[in-house]
């Protein structure tokens, strides 16, 4: 999802769990909230500023193949909403990163962390949005795929996490609504909007399934984030529900799914689909994708290039507070 | 390296007049600044009609420890809940 492959620290088997850990556990499986401040084991700890951090960059640097198309929106109307749409992401991201700031570790470590590529970020945003059509494919699938994975976010066990995903999710569903409406334009356009509508479907598919991560059976600590009620859905388990949700609406546009192999499976009310090619995914993961390295290189440029900015607020700031101070 | 802007806590007071609440917390160099960001992020769906920023590091809380004892002395007093007094239905509403 907007966090993959997060490699979830170790916890300890309930059996051989200490008095405080069987509390903690025990809180979490009555379904009470865990705040800041609180004891926490140090696994649930590191794991959830993994998690959150690599949700955050995700809303962050998903700003990125949206905002290339702000300045080229076919109108007026279409400029105020994608522009509101990509402010909304920038909001999303200090949700996230406020959340991960509670668990003890500063915005500037999280952000250099993800400069260094020590941190990732979803694969998603490694791929480039080469037409309008694509911001429609965007918001009906990326921020679709992002909300089925969020809703049951709103119900973790970590407080300032779950708060921030219920203000996301409220949000969200105006991106959606405003990547389908875009897609509805164009599908009752002419032949040539259309085919740009089909092809932005045809090129976000795949990826869109792969923001989901991989099998559950290739992943090995879900378990333990999900006792942690930190993952509330088995990979698999959410594409699902994100392919059952998603071919009705494609079917509206008249679309194809691109995968021969997707037919409707009467026995388990869904749909049977392809996998996506996951070597493509891991090879996008380790830094590989067609656009990683201009995604990344945007985002330590603006915050080079920003660094004389936020100095110099500081700098006036302090100078304001001593001046007043003085004054006293 | 630059020194990372303050955190502040943000309080927002609703369209029908309740008490402002804790909405979440941003980074800004001063309570000025605070204010404009806070607008930005947490007023961009006529959410508010006022704005309160704090410096987070002002805020002095109960610690999650002692939670227990600190708020022990409310939970033997019943009697506080206007349902502890059994009232006649023919006195009707009380």
């Amino acid at each position: 999802m907007y966090a993959q492959l997060v490699t979830t620290e170790g916890g300890t088997p309930r059996e051989g769990m200490s008095d405080q850990e069987r509390a903690f556990q025990e809180r979490i499986d009555r379904n009470e909230k865990i705040e800041p401040k609180e004891w926490m084991p140090e696994g649930y700890r590191k794991t959830l500023i993994r998690q959150i951090g690599q949700h955050a960059h995700s809303e962050i640097v998903g700003q990125l193949p949206e905002g290339n198309w702000i300045g080229r929106a076919p109108t007026l109307e279409r400029k105020a909403i994608l522009l509101a749409k990509v402010q909304d992401e920038a909001g999303h991201g200090l949700y996230l990163y406020s959340a991960a700031e509670t668990l003890g570790v500063s915005r500037d470590e999280l952000l250099e962390a993800l400069h260094s590529g020590k941190m990732k970020y979803s694969s998603i945003f490694n791929y480039p949005t080469l037409t309008w059509a694509d911001m429609g494919a965007v918001g009906w699938l990326v921020d679709g795929a992002a909300i089925m994975n969020q809703v049951p976010l709103q119900r973790t066990s970590y407080g300032p996490y779950a708060r921030a995903m219920i203000r996301i999710c409220k949000e969200e569903s105006f991106h959606q609504r405003q990547g389908y409406d875009i897609m509805m334009k164009m599908c009752a356009g002419t032949p040539e909007q259309k085919a740009m509508a089909q092809d932005a479907l045809n090129r976000f598919w795949y990826p869109s399934l792969m923001m989901f991560g991989p099998s559950d059976k290739d992943s090995v600590h879900s378990e333990q984030s999900m006792a942690w009620k930190i993952k509330m859905n088995t990979n698999d388990e959410l594409r699902q529900r994100f392919v059952d949700q998603t071919v009705p609406q494609a079917e509206y546009l008249g679309l194809t799914v691109p995968d021969p192999d997707l037919r409707w499976n009467e026995d388990k009310g869904g749909y049977d689909f392809s996998e996506p090619d996951w070597s493509e995914f891991y090879a996008v993961i380790a830094g590989n994708g067609p656009c990683n390295a201009e995604r990344l290189g945007a985002r330590v440029k603006a915050w080079e290039d920003g660094a004389w900015f936020r100095d110099g607020l500081m700098a006036h700031a302090d100078k304001a507070r001593a001046r007043r101070v003085a004054a006293e | 390296m630059s020194s990372e802007w303050p955190l502040w806590e943000v309080f927002i007071r609703g369209q029908h007049g309740l008490n402002h609440r804790h909405v979440g917390s941003l980074h800004a160099p001063d309570a000025e600044m605070a204010i404009r960001n806070a607008r930005d992020v947490y007023t961009r769906r006529n959410e508010g009609v006022s704005i309160w920023v704090v410096p987070s590091s002002a805020i002095t809380a109960s610690s999650p420890s002692e939670k227990g004892p600190l708020f022990d002395p409310a939970n033997d007093k019943v009697y506080r809940h206007p349902t502890f007094f059994d009232i006649p239905a023919e006195i009707g509403h009380m």
